[in-house]
């Protein structure tokens, strides 16, 4: 396809999608949209290890940790002020500050895959287990109590910008989170459309090349680990906006695993596939548990086993390439954005590629 | 005096569960370098062996000490067969699998056995150090480590298989060139890793709770446990574990269970900052 071409597809997706968000509360029920909304949240935090795993490289078992003091401090923030601009905004801060650190002390440590993955793991542990047990009257944030494995029940949702009397209702409530979602999906194609996009999958790709070409792979990774954590920050914000609650099992390593099958499932190394993902798993597990009949451990295992094995590419990019076949097109060229690996170089599997 | 000798045996009994737990899993990552995050739920399926045959009327120790590993072992093999072999070579995708593994075993379990399980009381009385109560089954457990260790070292060390074993791991092309068939090691490797990890589950059967998603609460340990021991099977994990069961329990005596836990943690993250290869990877360096 030309460039022209695509760039004109792209337009209409987007055109589409916005016209979507703002028909949808017009269209269904009530509770099929706070549904929705629950999954825009989710998709948020989808496409933030979609971006560092499938297009840094960066395997991080410890999402939920960005996530869930995202939350927190949401809510720590939102109690404390009654106002959910300033907290918003420290929902995306507190979660970068921590990404940096860490991100600080794992990239330039120089340490990576195994290793980054336990690192992370046990941050997360950490994090959950610190937070379980703070139930008790000394452990409050100014007006905030953390109320240990309870959670933090009535966290004052969204309200319009510096005027917290006027609380958000449920339309609005998915006019912001799927906007948001949107936004960091665009936000995010830019990016990874700009050479600084080009650097982050050039260091994927391999990091003595990407140094030798005059590039810190340290530096780059870091950048992308702490963009990642704000944005996992940001959903964090959105999910504890969904449910006035934030609770420890935020940190929980299923949730951990559940974001990993999402991305498994939608396609690494695409955006648009964690995002199918997540909306599929999630509906699902929801069905799933007002069926009463499976186990949604049982079918999320199942479903996760079966795709690393026969579809580990995962549905969006399958797709794509199906239209590639039927559309009788010169073939294109490989685009660097969508990890695109020659055949030869998928054999070696490294962590990151398709 | 007393308290002492109570702490002592505290930290004897962290360390030697911690190394019953990390055993298999180190001697998988250690022959195959794949991460089995299913580890957890096979400690899960030893302990449910263990408990159902011994509610069912078999003699609590042969529960313990041959249908755990036994019946884990066979799973272990026939996993090997249906979804390891497709992955060696690929870390992250066996991760992956392994993870979708762990979840599959667990739903199947809960709707099997549904969410909880009648326990078996702990075999062996108590004695009295003092005014304090321990029991005698922390001395089984130490002596049961001390015996599989030996029982490892000596296989590895002294028999054809150990040989076979210890060429594999080291190169598994040079092996194959000498006739040796790598994916048959492999095959038995994680069964014999899957079997002790069985053992391990039936092991802690009679003192820990038993739910169908209790691994959970040991494949982190477990997991850092072998990360940060490196890739030597019985050194790195031996070491990994005395310090992290050492940790875990004086933290826990001079603050509080959670937060023993938490310093465990941290010892893990600082440990692979300053040794990313392992405690192995630094200084036993070519041992066992």
């Amino acid at each position: 396809m030309p460039i022209r071409f695509r760039l004109a597809a792209q337009a209409v997706a987007v055109a589409l999608a916005i016209v979507a968000i703002a028909l949808i509360p017009s269209t269904i029920e009530l509770f099929a949209m706070m549904q929705l909304t629950l999954f825009a949240a989710m998709a948020v935090l989808a496409l933030s290890l979609a971006f560092i795993w499938g297009f840094g490289g960066i395997l991080s078992f410890g999402q939920t940790a960005f996530f869930g003091l995202g939350g927190y401090a949401y809510a720590i923030a939102a109690v404390n002020f009654q106002d959910s601009t300033p907290s918003i905004l420290l929902a995306i801060i507190v979660p970068s500050v921590f990404a940096a650190i860490l991100g600080y002390f794992i990239f330039f440590g120089r340490i990576s895959d195994v290793y980054l993955g336990v690192i992370t793991l046990t941050v997360t542990l950490i994090l959950f287990n610190c937070v379980n047990s703070t139930s008790g009257d000394e452990y409050r944030i100014g007006k905030a109590l953390l109320g240990g494995f309870n959670g933090m029940p009535g966290v004052p949702t969204f309200n319009v910008p510096f005027y917290p009397d006027q609380v958000l209702t449920p339309e609005q409530s998915w006019w912001v989170t799927g906007g948001a979602l949107l936004a960091v999906f665009l936000l995010l194609r830019l990016l990874l459309s700009l050479p600084a996009g080009r650097i982050i999958v050039a260091v994927r790709e391999n990091e003595v090349r990407a140094s030798l070409l005059g590039y810190d792979p340290r530096k780059v990774k870091l950048l992308t680990f702490i963009l990642s954590g704000a944005i996992a920050g940001l959903a964090g914000a959105l999910y504890v906006n969904w449910g006035a609650f934030v609770g420890p099992t935020i940190f929980s390593l299923s949730l951990s695993a559940e974001i990993i099958i999402w991305i498994t499932v939608g396609g690494l190394g695409t955006l648009l596939g964690p995002i199918v993902g997540c909306v599929l798993i999630e509906y699902i597990v929801a069905y799933i548990g007002s069926q009463q009949a499976l186990n949604s451990n049982l079918v999320l295992g199942a479903v996760l086993v079966v795709f690393v094995l026969l579809l580990p590419k995962g549905l969006v990019p399958t797709a794509r390439d199906l239209l590639m076949r039927l559309v009788p097109a010169p073939k294109p060229k490989a685009r660097l954005a969508e990890g695109h690996v020659p055949p030869s170089a998928a054999a070696s599997h490294m962590a990151g590629a398709e | 005096m007393a308290i002492y000798l109570i702490v002592a045996l505290d930290v004897l009994n962290g360390i030697a569960s911690l190394f019953l737990l990390c055993l298999g899993l180190a001697i998988i990552f250690g022959m195959m370098k794949i991460i089995n995050l299913a580890h957890g739920e096979f400690i899960m399926l030893g302990a449910y062996a263990t408990v159902i045959s011994a509610n069912a009327g078999v003699n609590i120790w042969i529960a313990m000490l041959v249908v755990a590993p036994l019946f884990v072992g066979i799973l272990g093999l026939v996993i090997e067969r249906c979804l390891i072999r497709f992955l060696y070579g690929r870390l992250v995708d066996s991760m992956l699998a392994t993870w979708g593994l762990s979840l599959l075993i667990i739903g199947i379990i809960t709707t099997i056995y549904g969410n909880t399980q009648q326990g078996v009381p702990t075999p062996l009385g108590g004695f009295s150090i003092g005014s304090y109560q321990s029991s005698y089954y922390t001395l089984f457990l130490a002596s049961m480590a001390i015996v599989m260790m030996a029982l490892v070292y000596g296989v590895m060390s002294y028999t054809r298989l150990g040989l076979i074993a210890r060429a594999t791991m080291q190169n598994p092309a040079m092996a194959a060139t000498l006739g040796v068939n790598p994916a048959r090691v492999y095959m038995s490797t994680f069964t014999v890793g899957a079997a002790i990890t069985g053992l391990a589950g039936g092991l802690l059967a009679p003192v820990s709770g038993i739910t169908p998603g209790m691994g959970g609460a040991y494949v982190a340990k477990a997991f850092m446990t072998v990360v940060g021991g490196g890739a030597a099977i019985l050194s790195g994990t031996m070491s990994a574990a005395s310090l992290f069961g050492a940790v875990n329990q004086i933290g826990a005596y001079f603050t509080t269970p959670v937060y023993g836990e938490v310093l465990v943690f941290t010892a893990a993250i600082v440990l692979i900052r300053l040794l990313p290869q392992g405690i192995s990877g630094r200084f036993f360096k070519g041992n066992l």
